[in-house]
């Protein structure tokens, strides 16, 4: 292997994890207050093609970005209303949203399958981009993967150190208690869910404004699914989400490292890896039950219902 | 201000209207659509919900599509049942249509009585064994369902996609990524002469009637909906939680292997990258629609086979996108959860502004020091 | 009470809520003068629980008002309440296991809350002050229950109070606990906090409050000076005339041994679990034995591992010369165990089911399935069984067991259990959250049960009800079992520091050593 193509490796897996960041960003803090949403899928999807359209329309990036998140939220408002204020069960209503989020997307986008649009560019630094090897990984990347640097820190800073945060942990852990002592449970959780949703509507805008620049249905290919493994695979805790977005995009781009090797392997058997990457990696951080007990939030996945 | 008021006990009633109200309400839904579309509404709800089924080869149709719904579904209401959210009835699907093809192709010339059947088999085997990972893993490894399920979906259509560009493709099929047709002796027979309904239908009746009689009479069907509304319960009664896992992931993933076996044997008769048009889930829809109940499942199948008719004919005669079936299926689940509600609710008028209270008595203080 | 000018602390004026099924507050007085201590008595479901969220704003009343120090005023919420100096202690904590002492107590203070360093400090300074030292850097899992109830009151303590609201405070604590908390609760009031003790415990209220108010069925039924009354009256207005207050029970004492646990060692996998240590216990066919302790103190392993829900090595645990450490709960149940579980909706009945079905779900093993297949006919016929000889109130054998009251839901559950005529019967605090009429309903079945032979054991954390129904009493502190003695040699301060781990009671004749 040269120089040339491990440069080129991290690169794209950076770039390959960036979305999953994102997104596992988003639902780390959703379901650090005791939300479960499995609907990350829909939101992404609905977050593509929406940037893509009002980008294609407007020609404008920003714009299209910016669009692409409020469909993130408008989304993950539907899941909040329905668990929230109809208390119904999250994880039908994720997969309620997932199956909607595809179908929407799909009808809309119909009419914009394979136009072409000028995706967004990387923005070199003189100097520092040509480094050896990991010159275009942390220095030729896109502004959205530098923001993502940004939003890992904001979001590693907010979970651990910050007063919200800790009414975050703390309405994530037993809602009832919380809200006992006067927290605004359901302005904590509304707040969660609605990052999740212009996390996920991020990512989905980045991959079909930067990543791929083009729309196809059904273009995620499971990353919002991953994402919510990635979540396990991160015990809930911030830090370690960076480093299984990374591993994550590795696994995803290892058709690259194969044919750097010369071997030619079925491109429907690599295209496998990510996702057995993802049951491997479950399988190994589930299997210790009373260490997950410990590190997932206690509350996940169940309603809260204030009475009176 | 609307408010939502604790019944204090589940409306049965409700839980039977929920699914009904859902419906119209996605119906409702859709005229608002198609308006907004500039498609006359009236005539689109007639094409998607009637035209259809308005012949017998559209009824026939409606049986044909009906097939693997209802067989993912009524194997997912068992599942559901227990609380264990296998998402994975596509996956299972695809398997079974190709373990079920791997096996037609092995005996593609032969012309015998048991092909049929060994290949039926075959294909529920591949559902079992799709599924039975997930169960391995749940069980052993207490590893989230949900997840592994998703991903051996992804999985498994990439392995079919491997199989029909590799190994299964037909030799001389101009390099198309489809097998060669299945011999005849691996079809399944049809059973309304001039239509292409097959004995897949039968044997998804006969699925509804066997789930039926063991969810509502058999004490293993009882034990498994202890476990799902309250694990805590079922183990102190000794019920045997990790055997019951097993039970309800393997007949879901065997139901949901027959159901695309059933598929490439039937209307399809080789294997082909687009087995199921996501059928697998469409079925979670079913079996949620359905009340996780045999006759309500078989209904909402009715429904949602009619629905992918409906859209198919939609893209035909008023140019709509065909992705108007899952942007239905969709908002039908969303409702569906929503109307749910009012089971175990009842909606309230109420104001707002605290009352005064009812006249003053004295106040206590005043007899005091 | 002394001459007393100012208005009162807190006035309640024809509260009244209503639920669907159910007025739990109907037209409710109260008055709270500065530094007194007064005391809401009465049964569970009352409505006290009710009332005192209604005063910390957890709970918006249909009819009446509050007055704060004389002014009208409507509690918004639980940060309104606290900023008008109110602070309560709930009867289950509303503390968050993984964060820490200081981050519980800043995440109630809000804004007020400052630097978590100052407010470390003054945690600790304030608890040493009441005499409840707590370390505010410890996290809540790691701590006793009476020290998570000291968080809970040190954190209305850190801030000005002026109303302290005490939901059964009581139920958690050692007997030398209690008196512990009765010093702090009087020095605060001495210092002009007034203080809202719930309870349903007459001993308690005699020992502390300076006035009394009753309620029944979502009325006040009386007030009085709980100091001027004997328990007796002051039952008479919870209960109501026609409910038979105390009976006492013979005692008996068996011989033939027919539970038996010899050298149980149980390690917990369960993070917040506790470990069994040498646990030696014998019961005979026809007593009662009781065994008292603090919630947490490795009750729910030693009942699992009685259930069969826990295994453990096989000759750890005999039914009488049957060594069944290794089978499973249903295994247990063929051989004549039965077993009431603590929590009666969620373990002990499945709450959305029906009774027919709750029937069947313990039930299941005498002769209600043949072949696999379910007789629901006759399933039905025992759930109207029990319905009729327990005197379970509801519609009938249809309705839901979450539609059931908590009294009835655990006759229901009882009777189910004692109708498979068992030769063991467990039960982990029966009559927890129920009705004085149906914990003597309950009482009664278990002493019928003793007589017709049957060998029982009771877990409770009330020690009257130990003390009334036991035939030999001990406690359980940590893991490990106290010697069992017959009650009548036995006495609540020794039954105290047995629950609090000091087992070296002069007189021990038979238990823990073997």
């Amino acid at each position: 292997m040269d120089i040339d193509l491990i440069t080129n490796i991290l690169y794209a897996m950076i770039r390959t994890g960036t979305p999953l960041l994102i997104v596992a960003l988003g639902e780390l803090i959703c379901e650090k207050s005791g939300v479960l949403n499995l609907g990350q899928e829909g939101m992404m999807l609905m977050g593509a093609v929406i940037g893509f359209i009002v980008t294609l329309l407007s020609g404008s990036l920003l714009l299209g970005f910016m669009l692409a998140i409020i469909a993130g939220v408008l989304m993950s408002l539907i899941f909040g209303l329905i668990t929230m204020e109809l208390s119904a069960n999250q994880v039908a209503t994720g997969l309620a949203l997932t199956i909607f989020g595809t179908g929407l997307s799909a009808f809309i986008g119909s009419d914009y399958v394979g136009k072409p649009i000028e995706g967004l560019d990387p923005i070199f630094i003189s100097g520092l981009t040509d480094l050896p090897i990991i010159g275009r990984m942390l220095f030729g990347q896109d502004l959205v993967v530098y923001l993502s640097f940004i939003l890992f820190a904001a979001a590693y800073w907010f979970v651990n150190y910050s007063r919200p945060g800790l009414v975050l942990k703390a309405v994530g852990e037993n809602p009832h208690a919380a809200n006992a002592i006067g927290l605004p449970v359901f302005k904590t959780r509304y707040l969660a869910i609605m990052f999740g949703g212009a996390m996920a509507g991020l990512a989905g805008g980045y991959l079909s404004l930067a990543y791929t620049p083009l729309w196809a249905e059904n273009m995620t290919a499971g990353r919002g699914w991953i994402a919510l493994a990635l979540v396990v695979f991160a015990s809930w805790k911030v830090g370690r989400v960076l480093l299984g977005a990374w591993l994550f995009g590795l696994a995803s781009i290892l058709h690259l490292v194969f044919q750097g090797l010369g071997f030619s392997v079925s491109p429907n058997l690599l295209a496998i890896l990510p996702y057995l990457a993802t049951v491997v990696v479950l399988v190994i951080l589930s299997s210790n039950q009373a260490r997950s007990r410990l590190v997932a939030p206690m509350s996940l996945g169940n309603p809260f219902y204030a009475k009176g | 201000m609307i408010k939502l008021e604790p019944r204090g006990e589940r409306s049965r009633a409700m839980a039977y209207l929920s699914p009904v109200l859902a419906a119209l309400l996605t119906m409702l839904t859709g005229l608002i659509l198609f308006t907004l579309l500039g498609v006359d509404p009236v005539e689109a709800l007639i094409t998607i919900l009637y035209v259809p089924i308005s012949d017998t080869h559209g009824l026939a149709e409606l049986c044909v599509k009906t097939a693997p719904i209802l067989l993912c579904a009524i194997g997912l209401s068992v599942a559901f049942k227990a609380k264990i959210w296998n998402i994975g009835a596509e996956g299972q699907l695809l398997m079974g249509g190709l373990f079920g093809s791997y096996i037609a192709l092995q005996f593609i010339e032969v012309e015998a009585f048991w092909v049929l059947p060994a290949v039926l088999i075959a294909g529920v085997v591949g559902g079992i064994v799709w599924s039975g990972i997930a169960a391995v893993l749940k069980v052993r490894f207490n590893t989230n369902e949900i997840l592994t399920t998703i991903m051996m979906n992804y999985i498994a259509l990439n392995i079919l996609l491997w199989a029909v560009h590799g190994p299964l493709k037909d030799p001389d099929g101009y390099n198309f990524p489809e097998s060669a047709l299945f011999g005849d002796s691996a079809l399944l027979p049809i059973l309304v002469e001039d239509t292409r309904v097959h004995f897949g239908m039968a044997l998804a009746l006969l699925a509804v009637v066997a789930v039926w009689v063991l969810m509502s009479r058999s004490f293993y069907g009882f034990q498994i909906k202890v476990m799902g509304m309250d694990a805590g319960a079922a183990r102190l009664s000794g019920f045997k939680e990790k055997r019951l896992t097993y039970f309800a992931l393997l007949l879901s993933g065997g139901l949901a292997g027959l159901a695309g076996v059933g598929e490439v044997t039937g209307p399809i008769g080789q294997l082909i990258p687009q087995i199921s048009p996501g059928y697998g889930y469409a079925a979670i829809i079913v079996a949620f629609l359905g009340r996780l109940h045999p006759v309500g499942i078989l209904l909402a199948s009715l429904l949602m086979a009619l629905l992918y008719m409906g859209g198919e004919m939609a893209q035909i005669s008023l140019g709509l996108p065909l992705a108007l079936t899952g942007l239905f299926q969709g908002m039908l689940l969303f409702y569906l959860l929503a109307c749910d509600v009012l089971i175990s609710f009842r909606i309230r008028l109420k104001s707002k502004k605290l009352k005064p209270s009812p006249p003053l008595p004295p106040l206590a203080s005043e007899t005091q020091g | 009470m002394k001459q007393n000018p100012s208005p009162p602390r807190l006035t309640l004026r024809g509260i009244s809520k209503q639920y669907p099924g159910c007025l739990a507050n109907d037209d409710i007085h109260l008055d709270i003068a500065p530094a007194e201590i007064h005391a809401l008595l009465g049964e569970n479901g009352a409505g006290k629980s009710t009332l005192m969220k209604v005063i910390y704003g957890l709970v918006k009343p249909d009819y009446g008002e509050l007055l704060w120090d004389g002014l009208p005023i409507e509690v918004k919420d639980p940060a309104h309440a606290r900023k008008l100096g109110i602070g309560m202690v709930f009867q289950h904590f509303s503390l968050f296991e993984t964060l820490t002492v200081t981050e519980n107590i800043a995440l109630a203070l809000g804004d007020d809350a400052g630097e978590l360093g100052p407010l470390a400090e003054k945690i600790r300074s304030v608890s040493e002050k009441y005499g409840m030292a707590i370390n505010p850097d410890r996290e809540i899992h790691t701590l006793s229950v009476g020290e998570r109830q000291r968080v809970e009151i040190v954190r209305c303590l850190v801030q000005n109070i002026k109303l302290l609201i005490l939901d059964e405070p009581t139920s958690v604590l050692t007997p030398q606990e209690v008196d512990t908390l009765f010093v702090t609760l009087r020095q605060l009031a001495h210092e002009g906090c007034s203080i809202l003790f719930i309870s349903h415990k007459l001993n308690e209220v005699k020992a502390l409050c300076h006035k009394a108010t009753v309620l029944r069925a979502g009325k006040v039924s009386g007030e009085c000076i709980p100091a001027e009354e004997d328990t007796t009256s002051m039952a008479k207005l919870m209960v109501g005339d026609d409910t038979p207050i105390s009976t006492t029970y013979p005692k008996k004492l068996g011989s033939t041994p027919l539970l038996k646990i010899s050298d149980l060692n149980l390690t917990s996998d369960d993070p917040f679990g506790v470990h069994l240590k040498q646990i030696n216990l014998t019961v005979n066919a026809g007593e009662i034995v009781g065994i008292a302790g603090v919630a947490g103190n490795g009750q729910e392993e030693l009942l699992a591992s009685l259930s069969g829900e826990q295994r453990c090595q096989n000759d750890t645990i005999h039914f009488a010369d049957t060594p069944v450490g290794k089978l499973s709960p249903d295994q247990r149940r063929q051989w004549g165990l039965a077993f009431v579980p603590e929590e009666r909706l969620g373990r002990g009945a499945v709450p959305e089911m029906s009774l027919t079905e709750n029937a069947l779900l313990t039930g299941f093993l005498s002769g209600l399935v043949s072949k696999g297949m379910v007789a629901w006919h006759k399933a039905e016929a025992f759930a109207d069984e029990i319905i009729a000889q327990y005197k379970v109130k509801t519609p009938g054998r249809h309705a839901q067991a979450d539609s059931l009251s908590g009294g009835n839901l655990q006759k229901f559950i009882i009777g189910r259990e004692i109708m498979q005529n068992p030769r063991i019967l467990i039960a982990a605090h029966p009559t927890w959250g129920v009705d004085i009429g149906a914990a003597t309903a309950i009482h009664k079945a278990l002493i019928k049960l003793r007589d017709q032979g049957a060998a029982i054991l009771v877990v409770s954390e009330d020690i009257d009800e130990l003390f009334l129904i036991s035939d030999r009493i001990g406690a359980i502190c940590d893991g490990a079992l106290s010697p069992i003695k017959p009650t009548p040699e036995s006495s609540i301060q020794e039954l105290g520091r047995m629950m609090a781990g000091d087992f070296n009671s002069p007189t021990c004749e038979q238990g823990a050593t073997p």
